[in-house]
């Protein structure tokens, strides 16, 4: 039996597994957004908080997935539940190109753009959502892209701590030996990295030429 | 305050004992004193590092003076609401700062815009700035890139004349300029000179331009301010530094002549 044989005939735990993935990567990278886009503002408002602010999200991102998610373990609430437990974890993970590539888009914006604008006497709330975060839109969501690619592919280890997922099948057929049933969960968890990325270059693309090309 | 503020009737913009210093020490400007009266259009002219860049910007507070003071009609810059005060100051950048995500007509409202004018109110002075500027009313949907750099900096003057500010400053609106345009823009902001009388500070490093354009002409060299004359007193004056500026240009360039202020 092949493993498109297999898929076809599980079908409806293939489907509720990649379902289940899906959410798990969704609502992290939502979170990531909510969470990182804002910290990314702010430290380029207040420059003394950008080191410690990209430096921590560095460190997360160098810690193992394996052991973060031991790491979260003992935290209360959280840790009580293993999709609670996932989200958060990969939200951390996610945190990092956000919060970088809404600073450096926002840092990259011609500087005599930004002069002309506070010289014409715009506020500082102003020039952040009428010039700056328009102009930085395209490197912003090339961070979510980034963001989202990571996260599908993190989000199988997940299945390790029982989050479900994709990862449920490449641990099964791992412990079995069944290489069939680790493509089971390999081949449709690769599908799904290769649409989040298809699917945001599209957007960044569009939005990008729109306000990047600066002449 | 020790120091009475000038009176209203008096300089538009003075600026006493100022230095401006980087935070690591080395002083950029020292000791300026300058006044700039009424409708004049006073030109700051030097080299590259001289600090006239930032002599403009200790103007709309941009930056802040280290010592001394700048008066805005009678204001020192830091008693202003910075907001405030910059809405009331034109200000026209070399490459012209245009918003490239703007069209021109946006470019051109920004101020007006936010400033919360009524949206019939903007699209009938961004038609009259167009026109003013010399640039056809079909631009209007355009975007900065699809311009030629002539174009640009009209659009830059137009966008900076928007809310009818009483003071301009331009910092080498015209530098980045092929030389048939910058000609021909140098002549059109002599017309609308004449036309709106404001009081307008210029930034620039050419020598010729600051004849043709200035009413007075203050020399800055390594922050400090060498001689502010009318363009005809200051082709004869016997000051070393300038003589060795207009050395520099060769022979003696057209002057604005006997055009003074108002």
């Amino acid at each position: 039996m092949n493993v498109f044989q297999f898929i076809a005939q599980n079908h409806s735990e293939v489907l509720e597994l990649t379902l289940e993935h899906l959410w798990m990567v969704g609502i992290s990278t939502l979170l990531a957004v909510m969470v990182g886009i804002p910290l990314g503002i702010l430290i380029t408002r207040c420059p003394a908080l950008d080191k410690p602010v990209l430096g921590s999200a560095n460190i997360i991102q160098t810690i193992p997935s394996l052991a973060l998610f031991g790491f979260l373990l003992p935290v209360p609430w959280i840790g009580a539940r293993a999709d609670r437990l996932a989200i958060l974890a990969l939200t951390l993970y996610a945190l990092l190109p956000l919060i970088r590539n809404t600073y450096a888009g926002i840092k990259g914006v011609d500087t005599s753009v930004v002069e002309a604008g506070r010289g014409m006497g715009m506020t500082d709330r102003q020039l952040l959502f009428q010039v700056q975060l328009p102009l930085a839109l395209g490197v912003i969501i090339a961070g979510v892209r980034v963001a989202a690619v990571i996260s599908v592919g993190l989000a199988t280890i997940a299945a390790a701590i029982g989050a479900g997922g994709l990862g449920e099948y490449i641990f099964r057929g791992l412990a079995m030996v069944n290489n069939q049933l680790i493509l089971a969960g390999a081949i449709p968890a690769a599908a799904l990295a290769l649409l989040a990325d298809v699917s945001l270059g599209w957007l960044e693309k569009r939005l990008g030429t729109k306000t990047v090309t600066v002449s | 305050m020790s120091q009475a503020a000038p009176a209203q009737n008096g300089p538009v913009i003075e600026f006493r004992d100022v230095s401006y210093r980087f935070a690591e020490g080395s002083e950029l400007i020292s000791d300026l004193n300058l006044q700039v009266q009424r409708d004049e259009t006073l030109v700051l002219l030097g080299r590259s590092g001289s600090g006239k860049t930032t002599t403009l910007k200790l103007i709309n507070a941009l930056a802040s003076p280290t010592s001394g003071r700048v008066y805005v009609e009678g204001r020192t810059t830091s008693e202003w609401d910075p907001i405030r005060l910059r809405r009331g100051i034109g200000y026209v950048i070399q490459e012209a700062g245009l918003f490239p995500h703007f069209t021109v007509e946006r470019n051109i409202a920004l101020v007006p815009k936010i400033e919360n004018w009524p949206a019939d109110r903007v699209r009938q002075r961004v038609l009259e700035l167009l026109q003013l500027v010399g640039l056809d009313a079909s631009l209007a949907s355009r975007y900065p890139r699809e311009l030629s750099g002539g174009q640009r900096q009209r659009v830059g003057v137009a966008r900076a004349l928007a809310a009818d500010p009483p003071i301009l400053l331009m910092d080498e609106p015209f530098g980045a300029l092929d030389p048939i345009t910058r000609a021909e823009l140098q002549r059109e902001f002599l017309a609308l000179q004449k036309r709106l009388a404001k009081t307008v500070v210029f930034v620039t490093h050419d020598l010729r331009e600051a004849l043709l354009l200035g009413t007075r002409i203050a020399l800055m060299e390594a922050g400090k301010l060498v001689a502010a004359l009318p363009p005809q007193q200051f082709v004869e004056c016997s000051n070393p530094i300038v003589k060795q500026y207009l050395d520099a240009f060769g022979s003696c360039p057209p002057t604005n002549g006997n055009r003074g202020p108002g």
